[in-house]
């Protein structure tokens, strides 16, 4: 009972933040649609018994990642509100609800059908600190050379955005002539 | 009576995949670029619930640790992503995503 609850008032958070991130005008308004949503899938990752990801779910994504995303709109200065009535291509819109109602219809179809005969194994310890550690042994010991690369991946990522978003001295040049 | 049965994981299952048909239409919607790319954190973001419900179902840690990956590859993207639309909008204010249509063959 309480579990559906939970489950309910989530899904709710998730559902009605991901329609307000594709609805709104302005993207300040779409961004904390987008906060609403990761922390429903936070409440639903702590139903479901992983607690270090709904940690970092609001760390990283609701924490970082949207902070982010402010920022930019903020120092481009795009934050006054989309016309939405504005087509360009006047079929693309019917077109773009048949395709998200043909992957949502197709994948719950294949979800239904497999319903039940999904394999059911053991179920995690969830006590204490018990995800936590599976956690960091699945990690650190069959997946610690990936774990490695994330973090070349990381600087790669960083010095890039630097290199790519750095005023060339000629440009700055030109602009004062 | 549905309020008082258990959710399984079809019920997770079934949400990831509204969510994924919502983020994806507002992708194919929408023309703001910063837009795009958080319409693009909302699949991920369905991906993820989906690893972590049959982790759960399995009782198999490894879907977590997949998730994980997940997190720090979306990070970086945003990180990229962010930066390519600041270097665009920079240049060209107001551009949306129709106006950049340079690399066309």
């Amino acid at each position: 009972m309480m579990q559906m609850l939970v489950f309910v008032l989530a899904s709710m958070m998730v559902l009605v933040g991901a329609v307000s991130v594709i609805l709104m005008r302005n993207p300040v308004h779409a961004a904390l649609g987008l906060v609403l949503t990761l922390f429903g899938i936070a409440v639903h990752f702590v139903a479901l018994d992983a607690h270090f990801l709904a940690a970092v779910q609001v760390i990283v994504y609701a924490g970082a990642i949207v902070v982010l995303f402010l920022f930019v709109i903020m120092l481009l200065g795009v934050d006054k509100s989309e016309d939405l009535k504005i087509e360009p291509f006047p079929i693309q819109r019917p077109l773009a609800v048949v395709v998200g109602a043909g992957i949502i219809g197709l994948v719950a179809a294949s979800v239904v059908r497999a319903g039940d005969t999904i394999a059911e194994g053991s179920p995690l310890q969830a006590d204490g600190d018990e995800n936590i550690r599976a956690l960091a042994r699945n990690l650190y010991g069959d997946h610690v050379f990936a774990f490695e690369f994330t973090s070349i991946l990381l600087i790669v990522a960083v010095a890039g955005t630097v290199l790519m978003t750095r005023k060339s001295k000629k440009a700055d040049d030109d602009r004062l002539r | 009576m549905i309020a008082f049965a258990e959710p399984t994981t079809t019920y997770y299952l079934l949400l990831s995949a509204v969510l994924f048909g919502i983020g994806s239409t507002g992708l194919l919607v929408r023309r703001n670029p910063l837009i795009m790319f958080m319409c693009v954190e909302l699949m991920l973001n369905a991906v993820n619930l989906t690893f972590v419900a049959l982790s759960n179902r399995f009782g198999d840690i490894k879907g977590q640790t997949a998730v994980f990956f997940v997190m720090v590859v979306a990070a970086a993207e945003v990180v990229v992503g962010l930066g390519i639309v600041i270097s665009i909008l920079r240049r060209r204010p107001g551009a949306t995503a129709d106006d950049l249509a340079e690399l066309k063959g």
